[in-house]
Parts: structure tokens; C-alpha cells; sequence
């Protein structure tokens, strides 16, 4: 029933989320006229730059403004626009989140929210930067769709799918650079996952920076001879409840990660499928109620337990949970 | 009273010491915002040295004054001068932006460190510095509340909703030096988002408002002294600066705001910075 993902071959390859963005959305532009863009004065960072200097009439930088731009982008969606409003995920999300609420999710406006630097992987800037709350504060939201892609690939087909979808649409990306995952004939479809690797054991269900993470605690589990099935679920909402019924059944546990809180983010959205629909043991590997703080974004991905080694612990200690 | 030619000389020393931890400390790091605190650091020792009563002795006790980064990006200046005031140390600024500082990529309240408040989400000073002067006044202590703020920032909605009730609570003991250097990261700030003359915007809020060269620190002294005489308005003092103030390459460009020198760079940068104070 459910297909393996096109991986792809050069494993070795590193490319930020927040570069595939902005080469998806000049692609996106160059194809249709309705696209606008807007960025409060981190156009460099978020990448629309890219589109500002093919697109310039149809891009606008609000300046240091976040609620001012998430409700011009409303404003301009009346227009028939196709409006894409980019910042960081702190302030895209945490500023503007009213202007969110009220302006674009009510009135269900065609605004794409790409916010970049999510999560901890900001690094060096340190918490007021590092956006840790972000999904649960857009996928609380009625109407919003929420995509948190794991790769460059799956970025551009995120951009794809948020155009292609009426209404809000949050995209969540990362400043770092991380490995290529998926094959380019991979496609990402609303509301459904993706399988990378099998196993009946434990599931590994992840988005984001924790899907290569997932993958590398399943190569650890492999070699103590635990056998970790490891699903993407990058679409969190609409997320793909049968992908997750078919891993409680088929694994008895699901572990999920990802790079932000665990209280009401992405491992909440998949436990509420699995208590609603097929209870099993679960845990969830995140940010446990604290912040972050400066530091390189591999030591913090290590200090704060979310390296895949990391992962592969918490899921050996899943599995002696299981009802046997 | 005008500042004395010693005193004045004083400051721009120490300020030069500033700039150079500043390069220093960004070089050491890798990363951060050199640029900002370059071209602050004559206003901001004028202020640290002159008139902010923060002490190593005093930094909890009551009635000090308070201090808030509204740009907290540019926090290696801010360091450095609490460095230069003995409330951290010198081996501690070079820890700046590493795994486990109290030195953050910006600024993290640590009262036993003289840091007031945190900052980095841009807009949130004010308000909060507002809500310390009210306190102060409020508990009675004879307290003086600044806080810096910047172009960039003035861009915010919730800087003019700040601006709005600190004039019409009167907050005649609350102080705000926005660093005007015409530069945000997208590029020039009159062509990114134009906040056109601040001066001029907070004199309509109902502040007292003036314009000064942030880099004369007499000009700099005489209006923090006469924010002082102002009883019952808030006062606003908009510091005309040049970023990355002192290294040629780092001068007038969005490129230095948040961009960390290399070794040549900063051989470069030390140079500059080291030539004698008039
Ligand atoms: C609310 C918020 N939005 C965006 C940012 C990212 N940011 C940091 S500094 C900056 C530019 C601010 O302009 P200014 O303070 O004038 O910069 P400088 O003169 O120091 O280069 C931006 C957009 C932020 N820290 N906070
Ligand atoms: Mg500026």
C-alpha cells in the first residue's frame, strides 16, 4: 500500500531549505505573473532576493514591519494575487501572529507564509532567534496548511503545492545546510507522507532537519539488530492519519522527531492521530519546555538530544514498552 | 556644563577600546554583528561612562539605573562596555556567542552581569524600558531608564505605540538613543523602508527630541544632560552615526551589519583602530 520514496543517489550532497526556496519561488515567478513576494528587510537571509532581483515590480520589502506585512499580504490576496510573505520563522510567526489569525486564516486569504531559520539550527543568534514554537502556532490556526520539508527537494515541491493550494499555507525552513534526501522524482501531496525506509519494530516518524536524523538512528538500530520503519510527514496539516494507523499497527510504537517543542507541535499532531485511532506506546523526541541558546547548530542538535544517536536510544527504550 | 577636554578624551579611548574587543570578539565567534556596535560606540561610552549609573557595586541594588539594547544585535558593544565597567570579564568577552555563555548572540537579562533585560526581536525595547521608568517612578526610586534603538528599528509598529504612552504617561526619566546610520540589512534604509526624520516624529509623539553627530561625544554629553532637565516628557535622542565606525571597509555599508572579519581582516581592523585618539 505504501510506496518507498525515491531517495536520492548523491547522499553526500548538502543544500539549505531556505536556497531551494528562493531558486523555487524565481521558477515560480518566472511562470506566473500572479506571484508576489514580500520580506521585511531579510531578503538575503530568506532568499527572496533571488526573486527581487529577477521580479523587482512585483516584489516589496516591508522593511522591519512583520504585522504590516502579513496584512498588506492579505490586502493583496483581495487583489487575485498569489501572495508569498517571507522572515524568519520568529518573527514571520511569533510578531505577526494576530495579523495571521485575523487577516489571512479567517478570511482564509491565498497567502503562502516561507518563514527560514526555524529551530534550533539558527545556531549562534541563540533563542530570541531560534523559532521553537512555529508549528503549533500555525497549525492551531483553522484553514492554515503547514509543511515542514526535510530536504531541497522537498522544498521545491512544498513551493509547488502551496501555490497550487487556495488559502493560508505555512512553510517552515532552515538556515543550515543539510543532506539531500529525496530522488528528483519525488512528489509531495497534501495531506499524505512518505515512506523512506521499512522495518516493524519502531516507527520513526519525523519532518523537517529530524528526517536525516531519523535515517541515521535507523542505521544504528539496524546494527543492534532492531529493525526502524522511518516515515516523512513533512505535510503536518492536514497530516496523513492512514500512514500513521498502518505504522501503530504495523510497528506497535511510534517515536517522532522534530526540531522545535514537543508541547503542541509536530509529535502532538501525530499523537493525536494515534490516541484518536490506534493507541500504542509513543514518544516524542524534541525541545522539552526549554530554549535554546547560542552555540554551532550541530552541538546544539547534539546537546539537546535530537542527533540521531540520540533518537536511536529513545527508540530501543520505546520498544520495551511495547505490549507484548 | 560643557564635558572637560580630559573627560572627553577619556571617552573616545575607551571607546576605542570598545571597537577594537568589538572586531575582536566578532573575529572570535565567527559570526555576529560587528557593524552596529562600530558605529555606536561613542554615544554608547558617553552614555556607559558619563551618565549611566551602573556600577559593579551598585548593579542590584534599587535605585541604579537601567539599561536597555533595543537592537540587541549589537551586543559585542554592549559587553564590551560592561567589560570596560568591571562587571564581566575580559577573558569571559571572549566567549561571546559560544555553547554555554552568558554572552548570547543577543542579550540575555543577567542582573549579576549588569544585563537588564533581553533583547533581539526588534520593537521590544522600548516598551519594556517604558514599563521599567513607570516602575521606577511607581516604587519612588530615583532611577534614569535608556535605551538604545536604531533606523532599522523605528521601522517597528510597537516602537510608536511606545512612543505613544511613554509621552502620555509623562516618563520624564526614560531616555532613548537611536543609532540613525541610514544602513538596515536589506541595504540603505531610505530606500528599503524610509522612516524619514525621527527627530521631527517624536517631537509630534510629544517627546522632547534632538539630533546629534553620535560620534561627538560632547554633543552627545550635552544632550543627555538636558534629557535630564526635561521633567515630564520622555526624551528622545536621535544619534547621527556612520556604521562600522573606524574600520574602512566595514564604514557605510550593509555588508558589515552582520558579517564576521576574517584573520586578514581583522590584522586590518586592529590596525585602523589602533591609531592615537585626538
Ligand atoms: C522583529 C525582528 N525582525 C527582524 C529582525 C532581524 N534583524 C536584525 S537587525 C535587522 C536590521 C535592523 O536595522 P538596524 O538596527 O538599523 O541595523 P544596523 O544599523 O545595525 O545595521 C533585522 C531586520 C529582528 N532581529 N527582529
Ligand atoms: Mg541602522
Amino acid at each position: 500500500m505504501h510506496q518507498l520514496a525515491p531517495l536520492s543517489d548523491g547522499a553526500d550532497k548538502f543544500i539549505a531549505t531556505r536556497a531551494a526556496y528562493g531558486k523555487a519561488l524565481l521558477e515560480l515567478g518566472n511562470q506566473h505573473q500572479d506571484v508576489i513576494v514580500l520580506d521585511a528587510d531579510l531578503s538575503g537571509s530568506t532568499k527572496t532576493a533571488v526573486f527581487r532581483k529577477a521580479h523587482p515590480d512585483r516584489f516589496f520589502n516591508c522593511g522591519v514591519a512583520e504585522s504590516n506585512m502579513m496584512g498588506t499580504a492579505a490586502g493583496l490576496a483581495c487583489s487575485g494575487r498569489t501572495v508569498f510573505a517571507s522572515s524568519f520563522a520568529m518573527f514571520a510567526t511569533g510578531k505577526a501572529w494576530e495579523p495571521i489569525r485575523q487577516t489571512i486564516c479567517v478570511p482564509s486569504m491565498n497567502v503562502k507564509i516561507c518563514a527560514s531559520h526555524a529551530g534550533l539550527t539558527v545556531g549562534e543568534d541563540g533563542k530570541s532567534h531560534q523559532m521553537l514554537e512555529d508549528i503549533t502556532l500555525m497549525r492551531v490556526l483553522p484553514n492554515m496548511k503547514v509543511i515542514v520539508p526535510a530536504d531541497s527537494v522537498e522544498t521545491a515541491e512544498a513551493v509547488r503545492l502551496a501555490y497550487e493550494t487556495p488559502g493560508p499555507v505555512y512553510v517552515r525552513l532552515s538556515r543550515a545546510s543539510t543532506p539531500v534526501i529525496f530522488g528528483d522524482d519525488y512528489r509531495l501531496e497534501l495531506g499524505r507522507g512518505s515512506l523512506l525506509r521499512e522495518g516493524s519494530d519502531v516507527c520513526i516518524a519525523a519532518c523537517g532537519v529530524e528526517l536525516a536524523e531519523a535515517l541515521i538512528a535507523a542505521d544504528i538500530l539496524a546494527s543492534r539488530n532492531i529493525e526502524a520503519r522511518v516515515v516523512n510527514l513533512a505535510c503536518i496539516d492536514p497530516i496523513d492519519v492512514d500512514l500513521i494507523v498502518d505504522s501503530a499497527e504495523r510497528c506497535g510504537a511510534i517515536l517522532t522527531a522534530e526540531e522545535h517543542q514537543i508541547r503542541g507541535g509536530f509529535g502532538d499532531a501525530v499523537a493525536q492521530a494515534v490516541v484518536r485511532h490506534h493507541p500504542v506506546p509513543m514518544d516524542l523526541v524534541g525541545m522539552d519546555d526549554s530554549f535554546g541558546q547560542s552555540g554551532p547548530a550541530p552541538d546544539l542538535i547534539r546537546h539537546y538530544g535530537l542527533d540521531g544517536a540520540s533518537l536511536a536510544d529513545r527508540a530501543e527504550n520505546l520498544i520495551k514498552r511495547k505490549k507484548r | 556644563m560643557t564635558l572637560s577636554r580630559e573627560k572627553a578624551t577619556n571617552i573616545r579611548k575607551v571607546a576605542r577600546e570598545v571597537r577594537l574587543d568589538v572586531v575582536r570578539m566578532v573575529h572570535a565567534a565567527a559570526c555576529g554583528h560587528p557593524g552596529g556596535p562600530l558605529g555606536m560606540a561613542d554615544f554608547m561610552t558617553t552614555l556607559f561612562l558619563e551618565h549611566l549609573n551602573l556600577t559593579a557595586e551598585n548593579r542590584l541594588d534599587d535605585d541604579r539605573d537601567r539599561f536597555v539594547l533595543g537592537n540587541g544585535h549589537t551586543c559585542a558593544g554592549y559587553y564590551a562596555l560592561l567589560a570596560q565597567k568591571g562587571l564581566i570579564s575580559k577573558d569571559t568577552l571572549l566567549s561571546f556567542r559560544k555553547m554555554g555563555s552568558p554572552l548570547q548572540g543577543h542579550p540575555n537579562r543577567n542582573l549579576d552581569l549588569g544585563i537588564d533585560f533581553s533583547t533581539g526581536s526588534l520593537g521590544t525595547g522600548l516598551s519594556v524600558a517604558q514599563g521599567m521608568a513607570l516602575g521606577a517612578r511607581l516604587n519612588g526610586w530615583d532611577s534614569r531608564v535608556y535605551c538604545t534603538s536604531s533606523d532599522g528599528e523605528s521601522q517597528e509598529g510597537q516602537i510608536w505605540e511606545a512612543a505613544t504612552s511613554a509621552a502620555h504617561w509623562g516618563l520624564g526619566n526614560l531616555t532613548v538613543m537611536v543609532d540613525f546610520n541610514n544602513i538596515q540589512i536589506d541595504g540603505p534604509m531610505r530606500e528599503v523602508m524610509n522612516v524619514r526624520d525621527l527627530e521631527a516624529k517624536y517631537k509630534a509623539f510629544g517627546w522632547h527630541a534632538v539630533t546629534v553627530d553620535g560620534h561627538d561625544v560632547v554633543a552627545v554629553d550635552q544632550a543627555l544632560c538636558a534629557a535630564k532637565e526635561v521633567a515630564e516628557q520622555p526624551s528622545a535622542i536621535i544619534a547621527v552615526t556612520t556604521i562600522g565606525k573606524g574600520v574602512s571597509y566595514m564604514e557605510d555599508t550593509s555588508d558589515w551589519h552582520g558579517c564576521a572579519p576574517n584573520d586578514e581582516q581583522l590584522a586590518q581592523a586592529l590596525e585602523e583602530l589602533s591609531a592615537p585618539v585626538s
